[in-house]
């Protein structure tokens, strides 16, 4: 066994383990949320709360939970197997272990006054709605505890390149760098958010906080977030679904290229979650929707890259024709179950990319701003090809990690088409409903689905209960999943061996050129941030906004007042 | 590189250039705008609806826990509609039923759009954006009656739910 490997490497294992074992125990919370929210909407719950839990305490424990801390907790396991994998660099333990602690902490201390219905703000924590400043501190720790492991990898990498100076950087490294170069940028403007305007503002240290200034740096931070969660993903469908199909990688450069772009472009987009907002200038707003526009160029290589390397495997097993090679796809193989994980996410993810080029697009955003569309949007992203991703990996680091064997392996690979039928319903009915005009984050069950009201909306309500119909199979699906990683974290344990990371070889080799160094590429990107950001930063810090006093979700007094 | 990447590349390429040609045509050729950053209004605290000219209004629309003010707006058909939003205490948004008037009312600036409302009937305002507690109850209406037309301006319900 080398040296820096997993098997020999206890802390490391363990700390990954830890990782994935506490975001999916948590990931319970936010799934049980997630079914009781259609559930209220569809006014099949007609209640402001259910079982001591509020709707809005409860959907800032869904978007918490399942988007901040499952996603950046199941990260930084990945990052550690695939760095420790692929460079085999020792790691100091004793920085790791301080990481993972302070991720640990930060989520209990900003899950506690969750629970304690004192921080119902939603995960986009718009001031001046004001939580305790525990939330505040622990997601800053949380965030901060997810830099250290990046820094470590660098580190790791740049003693790699020394080491190997005529070899390519595997691609999976290449993939977890720009993930975390995407999450180190677009998390700089959220520490200044939190530390420098919030955390103050909620202990009463300063009296007002400027609005317009705190959502545009949230944006900034929210939209390269996205890509931060997907790049991940992208890693499974370029390094490890080829070999599961039998075939190689179709382009190592467009691959290269592509989480390349994701750097440059992911950025420098964030007002298009703006675009209804006073405050800034619409020419502004524009320059952001056109580079929202590019980033969806790495998009489209994906795309095409992964049906191609998917066509290249399908036809190595003997499919013919047109579309005959389709049959020759390992659909339900309990082995080769990253499969199964994989393939209903890139189908989800046709209706999440356009959906999205919709919502980038200036003017039709009108149409859908704040509306059911978006959610039935994004959970064809994130809660399609990510999440079933980051589902699938978590079993795969359980099995690798800790020795055990996969338990309930036929059901296991059901998961992730009942989940994608799932998504599928609910967005449907989400999106029509969202065209209709009803309103996201809205506990529907008090007013627009309630006969009663005068508020009641006859025409939403058929799509309403589609909707519900999905996200109940949605959560069918994650039942049967906690139930596989359950029943397989508590098998007992085999001897660890090395772990088989399934790792695609390139079709055809071509000269890399600039997509060798990630220099250039930051530069660039930083370019396009300072174009983008600089101007409406100036603008929104000119002073036209009158900075505002905190208030809590239950008054329209300001709090001290 | 592949033909087919070649191909794949300058179709994605291309597609988005289509839209966007598209998205340009709607802002300059359609006209539909973008709230943009207003500086001539300060935020206000008051709701109010003044007439400008023949079927011209300007409505200063509050958006607060829970409700707008003026809740009820009637104006006459063709009215054409300078909507100013404030926000007096928390991040609320506005969304007309029926329309492409999509706004978010951020506490400390004021929000701009100019549309007209053609068809008699009620067209309710809703709240899109959480804002505490209430939110699921918070919804206004501007109602274009004949009957408004009659008024030497626009009839106000202020305050009302």
């Amino acid at each position: 066994m080398q040296q820096g490997s997993f098997a020999v490497d206890r802390t490391h294992r363990w700390a990954a383990l830890a990782l994935v074992i506490v975001a999916t125990t948590l990931l319970v919370l936010g799934i049980y949320h997630g079914l009781l929210q259609v559930l209220y909407r569809a006014g099949w719950i007609r209640a402001a709360s259910f079982l001591g839990l509020e709707y809005y305490q409860g959907l800032t424990l869904h978007g918490v939970v399942n988007a901040i801390v499952y996603t950046t907790f199941f990260e930084v396991a990945f990052g550690y197997v695939v760095v420790k994998h692929f460079l085999r660099i020792p790691l100091d333990s004793r920085i790791t272990v301080l990481a993972v602690a302070m991720m640990l902490v930060g989520t209990v201390m900003a899950a506690v006054p969750i629970l304690a219905g004192k921080a119902s703000v939603l995960y986009t924590f718009y001031p001046p709605l004001k939580a305790s400043p525990w939330f505040y501190v622990g997601a800053s720790l949380l965030v901060v505890g997810s830099w250290i492991p990046f820094f470590q990898w660098i580190a790791a990498y740049l003693q790699w390149r020394r080491l190997h100076p005529d070899q390519d950087t595997p691609l999976a490294v290449v993939g977890i760098l720009s993930t975390f170069t995407v999450w180190l940028i677009a998390t700089i403007p959220l520490a200044v958010e939190v530390l420098v305007l919030l955390l103050p503002w909620s202990l009463g240290w300063t009296a007002s906080v400027d609005v317009v200034l705190a959502r545009t740096l949230f944006w900034f931070f929210g939209h390269p977030l996205v890509y931060f969660w997907l790049l991940p993903a992208y890693v499974m469908y370029y390094v490890m679904v080829p070999p599961l199909v039998g075939g190689k990688l179709f382009s190592d450069k467009a691959a290269r290229l592509a989480f390349l772009l994701f750097i440059v472009f992911s950025a420098p987009v964030g007002l298009h979650h703006q675009y209804a907002d006073p405050g800034v200038s619409s020419s502004y707003k524009w320059l952001h929707g056109f580079f929202t526009f590019c980033v969806a160029i790495p998009s489209f290589i994906t795309a095409f890259t992964v049906a191609a390397s998917l066509e290249h495997g399908a036809r190595q097993n003997g499919g013919r024709g047109l579309f005959g090679w389709w049959a020759k796809l390992p659909y339900f193989d309990e082995q080769r179950y990253l499969f199964a994980y994989a393939f209903p996410g890139l189908v989800l993810f046709l209706f999440g990319g356009i959906t999205g080029i919709v919502n980038a697009s200036v003017t039709m955003n009108n149409v859908v701003h704040n509306t059911a569309w978006i959610p039935g949007h994004f959970h064809t992203t994130l809660g399609g090809p990510v999440f079933l991703a980051f589902l699938g990996l978590s079993l795969w680091m359980l099995t690798e990690l800790g020795g055990k064997p996969l338990r309930l392996t036929r059901w296991n690979v059901a998961v992730p088409y009942v989940w994608a039928i799932g998504v599928v319903l609910f967005s449907i009915g989400l999106s029509v409903a969202g065209i209709l005009g009803e309103p996201r984050r809205t506990n529907m069950a008090l007013s627009y689905s309630n006969p009663d009201s005068p508020l009641f909306q006859p025409q939403w309500e058929i799509w309403t209960k589609l909707g519900a119909v999905g996200g109940i199979l949605m959560a069918a699906a994650m039942v049967i999943y906690f139930a596989v990683f359950f029943a397989t974290l508590f098998a007992p344990a085999q001897p660890v061996r090395e772990i088989r990371f399934p790792t695609a070889e390139a079709l055809r080799y071509e000269s890399l050129g600039v997509a060798r160094n990630f220099t250039p590429w930051v530069v660039v990107a930083v370019i396009f941030l300072v174009i983008a950001y600089v101007p409406p930063l100036i603008e929104v810090l000119g002073g036209s906004t009158v900075p505002s006093p905190p208030y809590q979700p239950f008054s329209p007094v300001p709090v001290g007042q | 590189m592949e033909r087919s990447e070649k191909l794949i590349l300058v179709v994605s390429g291309t597609l988005m250039g289509v839209f966007l040609l598209l998205l340009v045509y709607s802002g300059l050729g359609l006209g539909v705008v973008v709230p943009t950053c207003i500086t001539d209004v300060r935020p206000f605290t008051q709701g109010r609806v003044e007439q400008r000219g023949p079927r011209q209004y300007d409505v200063y629309l509050v958006s607060r826990m829970w409700f707008f003010d003026p809740g009820e707006i009637r104006l006459p058909p063709g009215s054409e509609v300078n909507l100013y939003l404030s926000a007096l205490d928390v991040t609320h948004g506005a969304y007309i039923e029926g329309t492409n008037v999509n706004l978010m009312a951020v506490p400390g600036s004021v929000n701009f759009a100019r549309f007209r409302l053609e068809g008699e009937g009620v067209y309710r305002v809703l709240c899109h954006e959480y804002c505490g507690l209430g939110h699921q109850n918070m919804a206004g209406k501007i109602i274009i009656t004949r009957e408004a037309a009659a008024a030497p301006g626009a009839e106000l319900v202020a305050g009302a739910r």
